[in-house]
């Protein structure tokens, strides 16, 4: 019977994958379009849409909900940075992914059951890696979302994805919180926004 | 998919070819601020991936602290900063 589940599981799984991949093929036939996270437009871009989710976030100015306050912007600005990438990363997919999947589970006031932890190993690549490096990349796949079963070269590939992606995100936020207060610490080193 | 299960692996005809990697790496090398100031030649993989990770861990970390600061933000002076934030936007 468990079988039987992961199986079902694992066709959803692979119908997703073939969804998004379909979709993404569609509007980009040739080559795997970079996602430019240094620009300022994207940047600009990504501010908007953060400041339009933020209004949003109810601002109930009680003790107790400062703690889901502050989720409910990481949150939105992790979404608003994942929608960013137009599903051409795996990162950015697994994030929108995992906060719909939340958001069910909460509407529907039970924990719904966990589809990812059934799926099968993925054809293990058996390259002669040493098991620091393998220890490594097993650390770097936990941090970077969706990609604990990813092949290696994928893994370096949404890394770096993901650093420009974060950078920017940095970026935005602090901007941003430069204009409704005095100019913060920013460690990056972000010069003004304009 | 499961036909490709020979253990042989011969140089010449890995999928994934050490080139290809090392390409990644040395990319991936060339985003990390400690490594690209640091400006050493013997950079391992090993140590790339290290690099990698604490970077990735200290920007989400850096996150952390925006989301905080906004949340406090917002919850203060919502209306006036709210207007602000309109006003500012809308004169970009």
């Amino acid at each position: 019977m468990a079988s039987l589940i992961s199986y079902l599981n694992l066709e959803e799984e692979s119908k997703r994958k073939k969804l998004w991949k379909t979709r993404f093929e569609l509007r980009y036939p040739n080559s795997r379009p970079e996602t430019s996270w240094r620009s300022e437009s994207e940047q600009r871009i990504y501010s908007t849409k953060l400041v339009d989710a933020l209004r949003l976030v109810r601002r109930n100015p009680s003790a107790a909900d400062k703690v889901s306050s502050f989720r409910e912007i990481r949150e939105a600005a992790d979404r608003v940075l994942a929608v960013a990438a137009k599903g051409r990363t795996r990162w950015s997919r697994a994030i929108l992914a995992s906060q719909l999947r939340l958001r069910l589970a909460n509407n529907m006031k039970h924990k719904r059951a966990k589809v990812t932890c059934c799926s099968r190993p993925k054809r293990m690549e058996k390259k002669r890696f040493s098991p620091t490096l393998q220890r490594k990349a097993r650390l770097l796949s936990r941090l970077v979302p969706g990609c604990r079963k990813v092949s290696f070269p994928n893994l370096l590939e949404e890394a770096t994805d993901y650093i420009a992606a974060l950078e920017m995100q940095v970026r935005a936020m602090t901007a941003l919180t430069e204009l409704v207060t005095g100019p913060p610490v920013d460690r990056l080193g972000s010069t003004s926004n304009s | 998919m499961s036909s490709r299960r020979s253990r042989t692996r011969q140089p010449g005809c890995s999928r994934i070819s050490d080139d290809q990697i090392n390409d990644l790496v040395s990319k991936l090398q060339q985003l990390l601020p400690e490594i690209r100031d640091r400006r050493s030649d013997k950079v391992s993989a090993a140590n790339v991936l290290q690099e990698t990770c604490n970077y990735i861990r200290s920007l989400h970390k850096e996150v952390d602290g925006l989301s905080e600061r906004l949340s406090e933000l917002l919850a203060s002076t919502d209306t006036a900063q709210a207007a602000i934030i309109r006003s500012l936007l809308v004169h970009k």
